[in-house]
């Protein structure tokens, strides 16, 4: 058959209408469902513009609390605990002043500050290294403020871990289901895979559901326990009237390495023996 | 036209043909068990109304995608509540919401994926749900 160009365009024509108004109805059968359906935030969850954290360690008096702190977070968010610092998993932990705050000690600093161990967690901090790092944004910046991290995205090349500057990320070396005893899962959450990074997250799940992150409700109930005032405080920083910025008004607060300029989202009161 | 080796050829071609054809000699007449996912768990038969988030054949055929946004719309935006086709609200969670009816992991999901040689890494992190017998 031999076909000149004018049948061939017409063909051409009619064959690509046909074909799109076809997908169209097709498109409209499959999707009808999912079309009408939409998704939302939670009603009960708790906003803000910028999530931040005011940690008063001159309210902590004991080793045993900070234990408690940590406990409260990786006990829910299944994080495991090989036992051995090089496999360790850490979302919230302790360290010294020294390494705490690098810039700042001197040599005759008083024993309470120096020996005193700080509780340290992710900054979420405003302009995030290892959100910048990421090849794949499975570590990114929601609305929020917080830094979040997307373990289906994650392909562990620790970019981030070399990013932060804060070492607040750990990497699975081991897969942590080894160090979990199925007991002792948090069964409504999560657990994380052999090759993935991860990290504080302030407890986003817990938000969307209107609590308050984990540390902060323990280190409130410690305060009810021994009768003082809690720790630590959490609220949105862009709201003056939030428990955050009351506590940033009424006390002398420093941030881990302010001279990078990540901005950190944690805030701490060093305090000292005599507001002890 | 003459076929030089004609002999070794065709024994060769042969061979070849019941080497490749051989995966089908070797299941000819065997009947291949259906997979026949499970939904009758305890939690389900509690329901009041015995109905998914959406319709049977939706579920079916699109619940990988609809997984995948979940995914997505709980991580990456915290939207966590799924408002249905008919306004049913329900709380976007794997481990907490599907894996809460269907907690029979083994024979409603396995069933299938094992089926059709698919494996969805979900359960590298994910917790499954305690087998019962039943």
């Amino acid at each position: 058959m031999s076909m000149d160009r004018r049948q061939f365009l017409k063909i051409a024509g009619i064959s690509t209408v046909l074909g799109l108004g076809g997908a169209s109805v097709m498109r409209g059968v499959r999707g009808s469902e999912a079309e009408a359906s939409h998704v939302m935030t939670n009603e009960k969850a708790l906003t803000a513009k910028r999530w931040a954290m005011v940690i008063d360690v001159s309210k902590f008096r004991t080793e045993e609390e900070y234990k408690r702190l940590i406990k409260a977070c990786h006990s829910i968010h299944n994080v495991p605990d090989f036992g051995e610092p090089k496999d360790a998993i850490k979302w919230i932990w302790t360290d010294t002043y020294e390494h705490t705050f690098p810039t700042q000690p001197n040599e005759y600093m008083g024993e309470s500050v120096k020996e005193k161990p700080f509780v340290l967690l992710c900054n979420h901090c405003a302009n995030p290294p290892c959100v910048r790092v990421c090849p794949t944004k499975a570590t990114f910046k929601r609305k929020d403020g917080i830094v979040m991290m997307d373990q289906h995205r994650c392909i562990g090349c620790r970019f981030c871990m070399a990013a932060c500057p804060f070492g607040a990320r750990s990497f699975n070396y081991k897969d942590p289901r080894l160090a979990l005893k199925p007991e002792d899962e948090n069964k409504e959450y999560p657990t994380r895979t052999i090759g993935v990074v991860e990290k504080c997250t302030f407890c986003t799940e817990r938000l969307s559901k209107g609590l308050i992150p984990a540390c902060v409700e323990a280190a409130r109930e410690i305060a009810k326990e021994t009768g003082t005032e809690p720790g630590m405080y959490f609220g949105d920083l862009d709201e003056p009237g939030s428990e955050v910025r009351k506590v940033l008004s009424a006390c002398y607060t420093i941030r881990r390495k302010p001279e990078l300029g990540t901005e950190p989202s944690v805030f701490y009161v060093i305090g000292g023996e005599k507001n002890a | 036209m003459k076929l030089y080796d004609g002999g070794k050829i065709i024994a060769g071609l042969i061979i070849f043909f019941f080497l490749v054809t051989f995966p089908f000699f070797l299941n000819i007449g065997k009947v291949n068990a259906k997979p026949e996912p499970k939904i009758d768990t305890p939690e389900i038969q509690k329901l009041a109304e015995k109905k998914c988030i959406e319709s049977k054949a939706f579920m079916r055929a699109e619940h990988m995608k609809l997984l995948n946004d979940w995914r997505d719309s709980a991580v990456r935006n915290g939207e966590r509540t799924y408002v249905n086709s008919k306004g049913k609200e329900f709380t976007i969670s794997l481990q907490n919401t599907c894996m809460h009816c269907h907690s029979n992991k083994k024979k409603f999901c396995d069933e299938c994926h094992t089926y059709m040689a698919v494996n969805p890494y979900c359960w590298n992190c994910h917790i499954a749900p305690k087998e019962k017998e039943s």
